[in-house]
């Protein structure tokens, strides 16, 4: 079944104000700071202020004399709560180095914002008073911020390890042995590109927030925070401090975004955690604005060598990737794997040979630990061979549209196994592209820009475009675990129908503002045949919802949207059987639709769903040997990944004399196959595009060359607001997934895979007349202008 | 994010107000909209042991026309200033600037006259009443006085007021028909300016003044004293940063905020040659 061939589809496609929204918008809606929660210790957390220190002594003694102060800990003094070390779930390869790490630091502190010491008193602001006071002697070391410099083990920056590299974990994939070398030794064109990814800080609305409120009488514990994993965190929270797995219950309550940062396990959760069951007393944090830039994991951080060989008509014949991954200081819950969900992107959208040599490093480096960031190691993959296919484009002075049309695995490819071995299952690059084009208009614009871009014009126009493909909805479990990563992928669904015939669905995804609720409530509506707002979508809370593997990598739909759809069809058998037997009629003469069982041909015949959760639940009389109630669960692992796709445009004006950049406009085209609810389709794209264009032109999270981090505040760490978004044009191809029976694919990510790419092509298009052949992001107006300078100093050079 | 802890008194008048600063003597600051001061105090930049709230003199809060001059009472608002019909067309400049100061909730709580106390050099006020060739008035325990903008500004967050001194009015020349232009560089729409220029131009006579090119308001009067002797436009911007001395941040290098000075002084006096 697939929704394109129920063309009787009443709610599915439609759009649809989102459910959860009135709450959010009045206020309603209760965030982890927002619980009332009497009695409540609140923990304040004193960190590192340097970025590479050996603690020598910690003074906690005159905090305790701060009023209101209850207990203050060093890293030492807790050190015995702690059953294990902070948990890393991605060892990618047998030998990579993992530094101990604890919920505070004990002997050395590793980066600006690493925790050593905390407070628990009655206020958060005896708290926060009370860490002034604590006596901290530090012997500082020099920093490490430089990714060459961390490679070359100047400093050793954990002392245990005796280096400063994790790990290498190569992928190579040749057709024939010495297929990458000979391709690069034969090719017609070849470019070499180095890029940078910057730090990037997630930044979501709301800091991170943790609750931990103990039973003292029973045992159990219950721990709110604002994390997009609950169950793993109820998982690794149960293993990292001793506690039986089914005391320890989590809740996220409302959760104001996570990118990816809050798919984590942090040091607060667990202090929290650890200290309310050990004061018998509930324990609180708030994160604030300055801890959120420092504490909270970063992203990005990753220098690329990537080069390409083709043949004399550009198409591609080899594509070869050298990574530097910085870790930061720590391994969180999943830094090593970011570079390897990239790893398999970097042939792009393109028609390749077996000839793929990929190589990751991965360092440590005096700076807040990296992690998991909206697209996670897609971004990345996609800039670069994006960025490089214009480069071979510019090298081969063709257009860098026409040179992407020549290397499309084109629709008739299909299914189509990648060069790594990956199949992707579906995708139509020409007709994305073709549609973009025409939004844009190319064309015109081309024509613009010849007669725009003269000698010394100031205002240049630039063209950028980036084709992409995404690898999301991760992922079947056997394909994780050959990736070394320690969980699986599937998704868990029950679907419940009440006596009234009100529906009742459990998920094991985590929203944290991506509008579950209400897709989730289309799903069943569409199969059931009720409407949305009579299903109730409980989620969040490991209590409720068990089992499940929450929110991250655009799995929700493809994974916890299929297993609803198909607990439904479990529902759906289970009332036929019901209704069969009331009916007095065979279960195969028996059709659903529209909330109505019915005889075939004997239309009068009929009994709605509404009846059968009557009869289901009364059990007066129901099939014999059939159990009562309405109810399935489904866990549901998926056979592949999801293999969203599409095409981004994007035009500027770049000032010359400034280096201002002018987004003039921005086209998405997106594929994501069967959309649930095009609204939350098109929310999804806006706040990703929105995100990767804050890459390409505003936000880096900068470190002076003592590791001091120079962007603690919204106002040095530059995010876009409304203000400085350029209007976005959307657009869609819809090419069903084959791999699950909605036919869905992921949407979260891919606004931010396909728009920094986009951007700095279209800027380097712009100057491509003045010399300018790279611009490193972010493309802040210095930026742009001390590149432009350079460019036109070497071009005087050349030309002398 | 969370202040020291401070006292609080809240003024009845000016006078009160200045008794109580000077009763309370070194660590105690007025506080007017607070949206320089309080982000100073989260970050405990600033750790006032007494705040004096004069957020509530509303006599203090008004825009008249003095004749040569308007007069603007040191409490209003940037949104006052931003909306006021009087400075539109006696002061449109400054009305103008209002309008580019942070964002709507920052223009409806930061007052011109904590802006200018303030003196930061990337402030867009105290740079534009430079311009204008501003007079401000400041009240002390024995009265009033008043201190020509050119000489207000003393050195990095440092004026020309005492202690014990209250900003109460800030006159305004009437630009009467005037060319003006305010070009403010940022690169988020709610920043400060990277670099900001405030210019005006009738006849022979100019005033530009530069946001965040040093560690005070600059008034470039090099450039003024080029288009006096007639020097063009494109030349007498070359002169922009003849008394400047700007600083390095994450937005810029000194070099290129030269640069962008000379560029935006140019654009500047060109719009307000129209
Ligand atoms: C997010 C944000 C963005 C901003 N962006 C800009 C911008 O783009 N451009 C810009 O120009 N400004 C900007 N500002 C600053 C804003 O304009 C401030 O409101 C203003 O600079 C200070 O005015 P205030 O009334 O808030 O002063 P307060 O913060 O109350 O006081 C500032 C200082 O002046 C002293 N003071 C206040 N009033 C008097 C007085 N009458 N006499 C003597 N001393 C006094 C106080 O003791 C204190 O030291 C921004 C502020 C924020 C928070």
């Amino acid at each position: 079944m697939t929704i394109t061939e129920s063309a009787a589809s009443t709610v599915l496609g439609k759009r649809r104000l989102r459910k959860e929204d009135p709450a959010l918008l009045t206020g309603e809606a209760k965030f982890t700071s927002d619980l009332n929660i009497p009695g409540a210790l609140h923990l304040a957390v004193l960190r590192s202020p340097y970025a590479h220190a050996r603690i020598l002594s910690v003074d906690v003694s005159a905090a305790l004399a701060v009023p209101g102060v209850v207990a203050a800990y060093s890293g030492a003094d807790l050190a015995p709560l702690w059953a294990g070390p902070m948990p890393c779930a991605w060892p990618v390869t047998d030998d990579m180095k993992n530094p101990t790490h604890y919920p505070l630091a004990v002997s050395k502190a590793a980066y600006v914002g690493d925790g050593v010491a905390c407070v628990v008193a009655t206020s958060d602001t005896a708290a926060h008073d009370a860490l002034d006071a604590i006596d901290v002697e530090y012997e500082p070391l020099p920093a490490v911020i430089d990714l060459e410099d961390a490679l070359s083990d100047r400093v050793v920056i954990h002392d245990e390890l005796g280096t400063n590299r994790s790990y290498t974990w190569d992928l190579k994939c040749e057709g024939e042995d010495g297929q990458v070398d000979r391709a690069f030794a034969d090719a017609a064109y070849t470019v070499s590109e180095h890029y940078v990814h910057q730090r990037l800080i997630p930044m979501a609305m709301e800091p991170r927030a943790v609750a931990a409120v103990p039973q003292p009488f029973g045992g159990d514990i219950t721990l709110y925070s604002s994390t997009q994993v609950p169950h793993i965190l109820k998982v690794m929270t149960a293993l990292t401090l001793g506690i039986p797995e089914h005391q320890m219950r989590v809740v996220a309550p409302a959760v104001g975004g996570g990118f990816g940062a809050k798919l984590n396990v942090y040091a607060e959760e667990l202090l929290c955690t650890a200290l309310a069951r050990k004061h018998k007393l509930p324990v609180r944090w708030t994160e604030e604005r300055t801890e959120n830039t420092q504490a909270t994991i970063h992203g990005r951080a990753q220098r690329q060598h990537i080069e390409l060989a083709a043949d004399a008509d550009g198409k591609l014949t080899a594509v070869r990737v050298r990574l530097l991954a910085d870790m930061g200081a720590y391994l969180q819950l999943v830094t090593p794997g970011i570079p390897l969900l990239g790893a398999f992107l970097y042939g792009g959208v393109y028609d390749l040979p077996v000839a793929y040599d990929f190589s990751c490093t991965s360092v440590f480096t005096t700076m807040t630990p990296t992690d998991a960031y909206r697209g996670a190691g897609r971004p990345e993959a996609t800039y670069a061979i994006e960025r490089a296919m214009d480069a071979l484009a510019d090298t081969m002075g063709i257009d860098p549209l026409e040179l992407r049309r020549r290397n499309f695995i084109r629709k008739d490819q299909f299914p189509y196994t990648a060069m790594t071995g990956l199949v992707y299952d579906s995708g139509d690059h020409d007709a994305a592209a073709t549609k973009a084009a025409e939004l844009a208009d190319y064309d015109g614009l081309r024509a613009r820009q010849a007669t725009q871009n003269v000698d010394g014009a100031t205002k240049r126009l630039g063209v950028g475009v980036c084709s992409y493909f995404e690898m999301c909805g991760l992922a079947p479990s056997r394909v994780l675990a050959s990736l070394n990563y320690s969980a699986g992928g599937w998704e868990a669904a029950t679907v419940r129908v009440l006596p009234t015939n009100k529906i009742q669905v459990v998920t094991g995804t985590a929203p944290h503002g991506q509008g579950h609720e209400t897709a989730w409530s289309m799903i069943v509506a569409e199969k059931m045949g009720v409407d949305p707002d009579d299903v109730d979508v409980l989620h969040s809370d490991t209590a409720i919802a068990p089992l499940g593997l929450d929110t991250y990598g655009s799995r929700s739909l493809p994974v916890g949207g299929v297993a609803i759809a198909m607990a439904c069809d479990k529902v759906i058998d289970k009332a036929k059987k019901i209704a069969a037997h009331q009916l007095e009629a065979n279960e195969d003469d028996l059709e659903f639709a529209g909330g109505n069982f019915t005889v075939k041909g004997t239309p009068d015949k009929a009994m709605p769903l509404a009846a059968i959760a009557f009869e289901a639940f009364t059990a007066h009389n129901l099939p014999d040997g059939l159990e009562p109630n309405l109810e399935a669960q489904v866990t549901y692992d998926p056979p592949n990944f999801s293999w969203p796709f599409g095409t981004h445009i994007c035009v500027v004006e770049v000032d010359t004399e400034t280096g201002e950049v002018d987004v003039l406009k921005y086209v998405a085209v997106d594929d994501c196959g069967n959309q649930v609810n095009p609204l939350i389709v098109e929310g999804q794209v806006h706040g990703g595009v929105i995100q990767g264009l804050a890459q390409a032109l505003f936000e880096e999270a900068v470190f002076d060359e003592d590791g001091n981090p120079k962007t603690s505040t919204l106002a040095e760490y530059l995010v876009p607001a409304a203000s400085d978004v350029p209007p976005i044009t959307l657009g869609h191809t819809i090419t069903p997934s084959p791999t699950n029976p909605l036919g869905v694919k992921g949407i979260g990510e891919a606004g931010t895979i396909g728009a920094a790419p986009a951007v700095i092509n279209a800027i380097v298009d712009a100057l491509s007349g003045l010399g300018v052949t790279d611009m490193p992001m972010p493309a802040s107006p210095q930026t742009v202008w001390t590149t432009i300078q350079s460019a036109s100093t070497a071009a005087q050079g050349a030309s002398k | 994010m969370i202040p020291a802890a401070f006292d609080y008194v809240r003024a009845g008048s000016a006078e009160e107000a200045i008794s109580l600063i000077g009763e309370h003597g070194e660590d105690a600051k007025f506080i007017a909209g607070g949206h320089s001061l309080l982000p100073l105090m989260k970050l405990r930049l600033a750790q006032p042991s007494v705040l004096v709230d004069i957020g509530r003199l509303s006599d203090l809060s008004y825009i008249r026309d003095a004749g040569d001059h308007i007069a603007i009472g040191a409490m209003t608002r940037h949104m006052d200033i931003e909306k006021s019909p009087v400075l539109a067309e006696h002061v449109p400049l400054l009305a103008h600037a209002a309008g580019h100061v942070g964002d709507p909730q920052v223009r409806h709580r930061g007052t011109i006259g904590g802006s200018i106390a303030h003196s930061d050099a990337a402030s867009d006020l105290p740079a534009t009443t430079l311009a204008l060739g501003a007079t401000y008035v400041a009240q002390g325990p024995n009265g009033t006085r008043e201190i020509a903008a050119a000489d207000f500004f003393q050195g990095f967050l440092t004026t020309a007021l005492a202690a014990d001194e209250m900003l109460t009015e800030i006159r305004v020349p009437k630009m009467n028909g005037a060319g003006w232009s305010f070009q403010k560089f940022n690169r988020r729409a709610q920043d400060w300016a990277i670099v900001g220029v405030a210019a005006w131009r009738r006849n022979g006579e100019s005033g530009v003044g530069l946001v965040n090119m040093g560690s005070v308001p600059i008034l470039a009067t090099s450039v003024s004293s080029a288009l006096a002797s007639g020097a063009s436009i494109a030349d007498a911007a070359e002169q922009a940063a003849a008394e400047a001395d700007p600083q390095n941040d994450l937005n810029a290098s000194p070099e290129y905020r030269v640069h962008l000075a000379k560029v935006l002084v140019r654009r500047a006096l060109e719009e307000a040659s129209k």
